[in-house]
């Protein structure tokens, strides 16, 4: 009896709270630093620091906000503001289809609260999750969901306060944790592919560069992610033995 | 510490746009038995959507032309082999970082 109750404590610890917390530190220094950007580029960009802050709390998504920013300096309609941020935060839409079928078990409130606080980094977080153990829990979720929506709030907020001072975080290499983060997480989640699955996830990334690359030159590069991702998980059925 | 109501409508139909798109599948999913073809399809949307992201910070937008962010694709280099080597998030995180720091300080 003693051996699985054992095993019951360890899930239990590895799927808390506290866990998620954890989980989600290492992505910290992608939001802190982008999210500090953003604060600076709000108020440069004539936001008050009520204003950067509401963004940051109703709408957290990095993208859509630098965007809205950019448009509002050109004094654009908000009804091609708000139709712009719907096309950006569109391959959300994929990010929750692939995450929801994994928490289906827990109460609709709590499934709207998964969605809510989405975001391509805790996506990334909870697919490598995935990846390793196959399932999610609630308590693991929130606890990887709250952090992250709450550093957000506070790094953004922090770089409205401090926007008077500083002009180019830029130099600090800061705006790179993002990117190195996705390529960790990419890498994770082809380390975590069965050996002889590989070649056809590596061949799957090429195809991903090919798309990337050919569609920017014609497209926005919101739209060419997702035009690409659609098409190539879609070369990844076919091609699948 | 001001805002207008101009404002305070465009950021609601922004954080609305922004909301449907991410609840929608949770709540759909619910009911709906997905086929195993479907599940299949998403099966590789991480693989596929991480990869669009990290391409798409190494291409650099210049107005009408698209070209190669050289200081990214550099950096993207020892991030890469950080990752695979250490398997750590954190470690790849900091060592992309640095790198990027050194790079704009040279170059």
């Amino acid at each position: 009896m003693s051996l699985p109750l054992l095993e019951q404590t360890r899930t239990a610890n590895e799927d808390s709270f506290v866990q998620g917390v954890k989980d989600c530190v290492p992505t910290l220094l992608g939001y802190m630093s982008i999210g500090f950007a953003f604060g600076i580029v709000g108020i440069s960009s004539d936001l008050s620091i009520l204003e950067v802050a509401l963004l940051s709390i109703l709408v957290y998504a990095g993208s859509a906000q630098f965007i809205i920013c950019a448009l509002l300096v050109t004094s654009t309609p908000a009804s091609a503001i708000i139709f712009t941020t719907f096309i950006v935060n569109l391959r959300h839409f994929l990010l929750s289809l692939t995450v929801a079928p994994y928490l289906t078990r827990y109460s609709l409130p709590q499934n709207i609260g998964f969605g809510a606080l989405l975001t391509d980094e805790t996506f990334g977080v909870a697919a490598s999750r995935i990846a390793g153990q196959g399932e999610l829990h609630n308590r693991w979720m929130n606890g990887l969901n709250i952090t992250a929506y709450l550093c957000w709030i506070a790094a953004c907020t922090l770089g409205a306060v401090s926007g008077q001072w500083i002009s180019n975080p830029e130099a600090l290499g800061l705006d790179f944790a993002l990117v190195a983060m996705f390529a960790a997480l990419l890498v994770l989640q082809l380390q975590s592919t069965p050996k002889n699955k590989l070649t056809h996830r590596l061949s799957l990334v090429l195809y991903m560069i090919i798309s990337m690359i050919v569609l920017s030159f014609l497209l926005p590069s919101h739209i060419a992610v997702l035009i690409s991702t659609i098409v190539v998980a879609t070369i990844g059925v076919v091609t699948d033995r | 510490m001001t805002i207008s109501m101009n404002m305070i409508w465009l950021i609601l139909g922004c954080m609305i746009v922004t909301l449907l798109p991410r609840i929608i599948p949770f709540i759909f999913v619910r009911s709906v038995q997905m086929p195993e073809v479907v599940l299949k399809w998403l099966s590789y949307i991480p693989v596929c959507i991480l990869t669009a992201l990290v391409t798409e910070s190494m291409l650099q937008d210049t107005g009408s032309l698209l070209r190669f962010n050289w200081h990214v694709v550099i950096a993207l280099i020892p991030s890469v082999i950080t990752a695979i080597w250490t398997k750590s998030l954190s470690l790849t995180v900091i060592i992309g970082v640095v790198c990027m720091a050194l790079l704009r300080f040279i170059m």
